[in-house]
């Protein structure tokens, strides 16, 4: 594959991921709202939302080290670069081998590491309880997730999501139980990192509950739209694993023309919506939990990976 | 020494030799002040010297002949000599050392009792030196000795802290139980081959129960020594005691040395063959209890120090996991596989050895600054240690095992060869492996806690106590070694191929095979095994992230509103002036402890509330217990307590009753030795 042409590629993924993300919130929240039976605000609220951040000046708190300004940039940029390696609408980008699939969710990782320390700086009580809850849901959802990958990367003999979502598309795949576990494993992670109902509630304040929000009270203006919008690039990561793993059609292949990039593009937005959607029904059917709560849940995704990985691991003996 | 010897070895044992003159001589002018330049300066210049050496010889296409010395046990000769195994070994030993030293040449000068440090710190460094020199398994002791009495007087060398002896007590004898077990280790194996040089042992054919005795010693011996789950028990004791120098090296240098002698045991004089299978499992199963063993003690523990050595015994679980896949692998010919379990596993101990000694540097600035060893006194000391906090902060996100930085990498390849490992036969291993791996990604992910708690509750915030709000930042030596120790984590992060490379050499002549070329991957990019598409490229990463960082803070500048205001902190509206409102590293780890600590280490939690009308404060109490100990040093210690209560009673006893007594074991030792033919 010629360079330029390959590398526009990979800047559209790059530009694609962080312009949709906002939109995808804001069909989460507008879902939500409806299925509440209210009106909503608008979805183009999240980019309203970001472009007042932008005006808005920025607050530092008077304790805060002179990393405060940084932490920002540098969980937006990890976030950013592992949103950028998983294959959206096309697999085989130009960078997509500088990564596989565990070093897509270790840069997550980074991103979350710089927030929860973002989240200490200030000395504050709530930005405290904030990082601790953080670690804690970080510390069982990393593992559930790494077991995710092993069921994936086991069966379709290769980490790089790119050939797994090749495996994914052949007809090799065929229904799999470990497969099915894998699935719920990963949906119930992606709804932990993501600060989703049940573990957390994106749209809660001052309350003891919160985790997210709590790490990121100090911040205001452009800061605080770097850390909404490293959020934001955080969901789209995951529901594009999600789409390219267990709803890898639509693909463009490397190399593909145009038209393929087209109905790749189309059919990442479709699935995205889709997804989005998906998750409002889900977040409106069930309650927040407990904190305490939270380790079930999670250890529960664990060990459904692990049984995942268990069940390839004995079932290669028959072959 | 003969004519004909190579000067490589020579030079190499003369080294040896200038380190224990100089801890001959240190006694005399430790008085000076001087001294202290003097003693650490000639380290460093020494171990860089012999840094070079070894790297020379690594690389060298054929490994010089053993430097043969008519010394030693009456018919053995001293045999002395590195083969590429003992040299990339030696490269990052003295690497670090080196760095460690110039460290000491400014924080030595902390120490209240030179004379008490400076004789034994080059006798350290000069038995780690003989223990990897060594061709032979008298001289291997010998070395092996050093090494353990050497540390253990830097341990006590602090001797009025009751604490201190405690340690050092308890280390003196684990480190005895370790070289009871090499000594019988080999015995049996020089039994077998008639002779004690290692080219002798490598030939012997070993029978089965044999073998697995052998093996075993082995794993007892160097796991004891490295801190292996349930031989650990000396290690959070002794490491924080000695001197915060001597603590880096004994984490991120000592405890290669054992896992060099094992490697050199397991994959080297005893072909392990039948035995690769279950020593395997064995050792994967004692590396994931290790692994999370160790990082969830470290989350539970205040002490800066211990918190470090803690994580030590982690990434100790990490490594000899590694191995134990390795062994697997090798056990049944799968040749590429076994070669990325071992390169995990030799890139693991390189990389550790980097970042501990990084951590432990900053933790001595830390506590010289401070004069505090608990986390709970820190506090915001970003501000007054800009760069002591710039180091702790590349280690510490390094061991997180954060991309891009030296610690993923290593993980990744472990986590690789996991993947590559359902291919094994046998049901045990296949039941192990997963179970192992799940282990190890909770032991990573806990790291990441673990880290963001110690870089946090350190330096971010504000001051928990006065000693924090008035620190200090350490001296210009200090620091720079701690920066160059962190600047070799970024580069090794970027460019793992730097220590790949090299260590390829040592995987190619044990397992017989090597990693895929990186030439074959696009962009030099590391690819784990041929047959899978996976590969990781450091460099592209650490670009990628930092150009889209600057692409975001760019584009922000441009478009965003620039001004900034200072303001008292928002805390939701309701901030309080008082640091103790801040969280600290214990209610940091609560809900982790909750969750995992207690069942593993009974942690309770107890809050003590005033009866209504009193102004006294509520008191939480927090205790955790340590298992190991509980349920099996303290048995061990009592029961040999009781065995020598009543042994007494043989001390109190009549001439005729002694007579009697060496009588009786005459024959039943005679009996024993009839019925053994």
């Amino acid at each position: 594959m010629a360079l330029i042409p390959s590398l526009a590629l990979q800047f559209l993924q790059m530009l694609l991921v962080v312009a949709v993300a906002p939109l995808i919130i804001g069909i989460t929240r507008k879902t939500r709202a409806r299925l509440l039976r209210r009106t909503g605000a608008p979805v183009l609220q999240p980019y309203r939302d970001l472009a007042r951040l932008l005006r808005k000046e920025a607050l530092v708190a008077e304790t805060a080290s002179p990393l405060f300004r940084v932490y920002p940039y540098v969980a937006f940029g990890a976030t950013w670069v592992a949103a950028a390696l998983v294959p959206t609408f096309a697999t085989g980008l130009l960078f997509s081998w500088s990564g596989d699939f565990i070093a897509i969710i270790a840069l997550i990782g980074t991103g979350r590491a710089t927030v929860a320390l973002a989240g200490l700086d200030a000395g504050t009580s709530f930005g405290g309880i904030g990082s601790s809850r953080e670690a804690m849901i970080a510390a069982l959802a990393e593992p559930a997730m790494l077991m995710v990958v092993f069921i994936v990367a086991l069966l379709s003999g290769t980490s790089q999501l790119t050939g797994i979502a090749a495996f994914m598309a052949s007809p090799e795949v065929g229904l799999r139980v470990s497969l099915a576990l894998g699935l719920t494993a990963l949906v119930m992670v992606a709804i932990a990192e993501n600060g989703r109902i049940p573990v957390d509630n994106p749209a809660t304040h001052l309350e003891l509950t919160m985790v997210h929000e709590a790490m990121v009270l100090e911040y205001a203006g452009r800061h605080l739209l770097m850390i909404e919008l490293a959020a934001a690039l955080k969901l789209i990561a995951y529901l594009a694993i999600l789409s390219c793993v267990f709803l890898p059609f639509g693909l463009a292949d490397a190399g593909a023309g145009a038209g393929a990039v087209a109905v790749g593009i189309a059919a990442f937005l479709a699935k995205l919506t889709a997804l989005a959607a998906l998750l409002a029904v889900f977040e409106t059917s069930i309650a927040k939990m407990r904190v305490f709560r939270v380790p079930e849940f999670l250890g529960a995704a664990l060990m459904l990976g692990l049984l995942g990985t268990l069940l390839l691991f004995v079932s290669r003996m028959s072959q | 020494m003969s004519p004909s010897a190579p000067p490589l070895q020579v030079w190499a044992a003369l080294v040896i030799g200038a380190l224990l003159l100089l801890a001959a001589l240190a006694p005399w002018i430790a008085r000076r002040t001087s001294a202290t330049a003097l003693v650490y300066g000639t380290c460093m210049a020494l171990t860089a010297a012999q840094t070079a050496l070894a790297l020379y010889s690594l690389l060298a296409p054929q490994p010089a002949a053993a430097l043969d010395l008519a010394v030693g046990l009456p018919m053995q000769h001293t045999l002395l000599g590195w083969d590429r195994l003992s040299a990339a070994f030696a490269v990052i030993i003295n690497a670090v050392t080196a760095i460690t030293s110039a460290y000491a040449l400014g924080y030595g000068r902390h120490e209240p009792e030179p004379a008490r440090v400076l004789p034994f710190y080059p006798a350290f460094l000069a038995g780690m030196n003989l223990v990897l020199l060594a061709n032979d398994a008298f001289s291997f002791l010998v070395g092996w000795e050093f090494m353990s009495l050497a540390s253990w007087a830097l341990v006590v060398s602090q001797d009025r802290d009751e604490g201190n002896r405690h340690a050092g007590l308890v280390y003196l004898l684990m480190a005895f139980g370790g070289t009871l077990s090499l000594l019988m280790f080999f015995g049996l194996l020089a039994g077998v081959a008639g002779g004690y040089s290692f080219a002798q042992i490598r030939g012997a054919s070993l029978p089965g129960l044999t073998g697995a005795t052998v093996l075993l010693l082995a794993l007892a011996g160097t796991g004891s020594k490295a801190g292996l789950f349930p031989l650990h028990a000396w290690l959070p004791l002794a490491h924080p005691a000695a001197p915060s120098h001597v603590s880096a090296l004994m984490s991120a240098v000592m405890t290669k040395v054992a896992v060099y002698a094992f490697v050199r045991f397991a994959f080297d004089l005893v072909t392990p063959g039948d035995h690769g299978d279950w020593l395997g499992g064995l050792l994967i199963v004692l590396g994931a209890m290790t692994a999370v063993y160790g990082v969830l003690a470290a989350l539970l523990e205040v002490d800066i120090k211990r918190v470090l050595a803690f994580s030590t015994i982690e990434n100790i679980g990490m490594i000899f996991g590694a191995l134990g896949l390795a062994l697997a692998f090798q056990a049944k010919h799968f040749e590429a596989a076994a070669a990325l379990a071992l390169t995990a596993a030799l890139l693991h101990g390189v990389n550790h050895a980097f970042m501990k000694s990084a951590l432990f540097m900053g933790a001595g600035a830390l506590i010289s600054a401070t004069g505090e060893r608990s986390l709970e006194r820190y506090g915001g000391l970003i501000r007054c240690m800009p760069r002591t906090a710039a180091g702790m902060l590349i280690a510490a996100a390094a061991i997180a095992a954060l991309p891009p930085l030296n610690g993923f990498v290593s993980e990744w390849l472990l986590f690789q060869a996991v993947l590559a490992s359902p291919t094994l036969p046998g049901w045990l291993l296949k039941l192990l492996i997963p179970a192992g791996g799940a282990a190890f990604a909770l032991a990573a992910a806990l790291a990441a806690a673990l880290f963001v708690r110690l870089f946090g509750i350190t330096f971010l915030g504000r001051a928990r106590s006065p000693e924090a709000r008035n620190a200090q930042e350490t001296d210009p030596a200090s620091s720079t070694a701690l920066l160059v120790a962190a600047a070799a984590c970024v580069l090794l992060g970027a460019i793992p191929a730097l220590a790949i490379e090299p260590l390829q050499l040592v995987v190619r002549d044990i397992v017989g095979t090597r990693l895929p070329d990186p030439d074959a991957g696009p962009w030099r990019s590391l690819v784990p095994l041929s047959s899978s598409g996976s590969s990781y490229n450091g460099a592209i990463i650490l670009a990628f992230l930092l150009t889209s960082a600057t692409i975001a803070a760019v584009v922000l500048r441009l478009v965003a509103s620039g001004a900034l205001r200072r303001t008292p902190a928002w805390d939701c509206g309701s901030p309080d002036t008082n640091p103790a409102t801040q969280y600290t590293a214990t209610s940091f780890a609560q809900p982790l402890k909750r969750v995992f600590g207690s069942t593993l280490f009974l942690a309770r939690e107890r809050v003590e509330m005033a009866p209504p009308g009193e102004t006294r404060p509520a008191i939480a109490h927090v205790e955790w217990r340590d298992l190991s100990w509980e349920l099996g040093y303290r048995p061990l210690a009592g029961s040999i307590m009781w065995l020598a209560t009543q042994a007494n009673a043989l001390q109190f006893l009549t001439i005729r009753r002694y007579l009697l007594l060496v009588f009786a074991a005459l024959i039943i030792l005679l009996a024993v030795v009839a019925a053994w033919h």
